[in-house]
């Protein structure tokens, strides 16, 4: 499973570093995303900083949908699903490596647009690194889920649109709990029981996926 | 039986509740080469589908390369096919090389059969190039390259001389031969029945989801 897991990673990995999709479509998107939000906050930095965490993770949830869509889109062309399944790769190890890959990507436009948040919507800077870990085992979870319903959604007609109705309610209580520790990390408070939702959520997806991504990729 | 290595009996293959395959008797032995003939939607694509573990049974008895279609492990049988389709069936932002050494290390095989797959195929002097760049003719001969590097036990080919030249179809003519010296069994889709006179197919008419005629 781990060799699997490995293989479909530094795969999906290589196409992306060859295509140039993330860096040159993605995160431009995801920073014009952040700079128009700022824009209609309007010029108070105080008030910006407040909904900075919310804004933040919506963009990134916009973000995280196109690579989602394009991560399960690659297995999904014409000619290639038959192709990759007459393999008979684990599936588990093909859910953990697209999981990997999908967070890894997930994982540099997440530092980018916190980057952007502490230029754009003027995040303290210190909060906003200590804020880091949370987003990054947030995203994490997002790309768990994210490999689930991109398998689930790409057999079907109009799945760009499919898959933001169907990650939405999964993706609600990564964003809650991804938010009020933005939050916190900024302006102080509890911290802890918003991590323990989200490693819940980590942890629960991942186990999912490794348990039912083959039935999913054959539905 | 173990001569035999695509056996199906009354097979049934359903789409929601249509029919693709209807009740399907097929043998193929051990380093045959089936030739599926019909009009398009007669059922060619489903049955090549059906022999890779790639849509179940529905109804009906199937074994393939000595496992049972009717199991529920077909991603055991996948491992030990290969499917070549129409089109494209690769990753497009991937170098010629980095779709065979994917291939190669999914099933473990040496990344050392790579070399001579592409010299096989002539696509040598296009290691490196992106497979997107390719032409519909080189993506065909990367597949074949692809299934080379795997070496499984039947080839399934849909529609392999669709768009080639004369020396294309000559080449995939000399490459059958050797595949089928090899011991390897090969079922294929065709709109025109085969030119070349090395080979000597079994060849079944589909119509309907049934095999109407063979010869």
């Amino acid at each position: 499973m781990i060799r699997v897991a490995w293989l479909v990673a530094r795969k999906d990995l290589a196409i992306e570093a060859r295509s140039r999709v993330l860096l040159w479509q993605v995160l431009p998107f995801g920073a014009l995303s952040l700079l128009l939000s700022g824009l209609a906050l309007g010029p108070n930095d105080a008030g910006k900083s407040t909904s900075a965490p919310g804004l933040f993770y919506l963009v990134t949830l916009f973000t995280a949908l196109l690579m989602i869509h394009r991560a399960s889109e690659l297995e999904h062309t014409s000619g290639t699903r038959e192709s990759v399944a007459t393999l008979g790769l684990d599936p588990a190890g093909v859910f953990l490596g697209k999981t990997l890959a999908l967070t890894l990507e997930l994982w540099v436009t997440g530092i980018v647009l916190l980057a952007g948040s502490v230029l754009i919507l003027h995040t303290a800077l210190i909060g906003t690194v200590h804020a880091l870990p949370s987003v990054l085992v947030t995203l994490g979870a997002m790309g768990a889920a994210g490999t689930m319903y991109g398998a689930l959604t790409a057999g079907v007609d109009g799945p760009a649109t499919l898959l933001p109705i169907l990650t939405l309610p999964a993706f609600a209580p990564l964003l809650v709990a991804g938010e009020r520790s933005f939050s916190a990390a900024l302006h102080g408070g509890a911290l802890w029981e918003w991590w323990v939702i989200v490693v819940v959520a980590l942890v629960g997806y991942l186990a999912v996926g490794v348990l039912l991504y083959g039935v999913l990729e054959e539905s | 039986m173990t001569d035999v290595a695509v056996r199906l009996e009354n097979a049934v293959v359903m789409q929601h509740d249509f029919p693709l395959l209807s009740g399907v008797d097929f043998v193929a032995p051990v380093g045959s080469l089936s030739v599926l003939t019909g009009a398009n939607g007669a059922g060619k694509t489903s049955l090549l589908r059906l022999l890779g573990g790639l849509v179940p049974l529905a109804s009906g008895q199937g074994t393939v390369v000595g496992l049972s279609l009717n199991g529920d492990d077909r991603r055991a049988l996948r491992r030990r096919v290969g499917w070549l389709g129409h089109e494209g069936s690769f990753y497009r932002d991937l170098t010629v090389r980095e779709n065979l050494v994917f291939a190669a290390r999914a099933l473990e095989r040496p990344l050392e059969d790579i070399a001579p797959a592409l010299e096989r195929v002539g696509l040598s002097a296009r290691t490196n190039t992106l497979t997107k760049s390719l032409s519909a003719g080189q993506r065909r001969r990367l597949g074949l390259a692809w299934l080379l590097v795997r070496r499984p036990e039947l080839w399934l080919l849909d529609e392999p001389y669709a768009s080639l030249d004369d020396e294309g179809r000559r080449f995939l003519d000399d490459l059958l031969a050797d595949v089928l010296a090899a011991g390897a069994t090969v079922v294929l889709s065709a709109h025109d029945p085969l030119r070349s006179a090395a080979l000597v197919p079994q060849t079944y008419r589909l119509a309907g989801g049934r095999i109407v005629e063979s010869s």
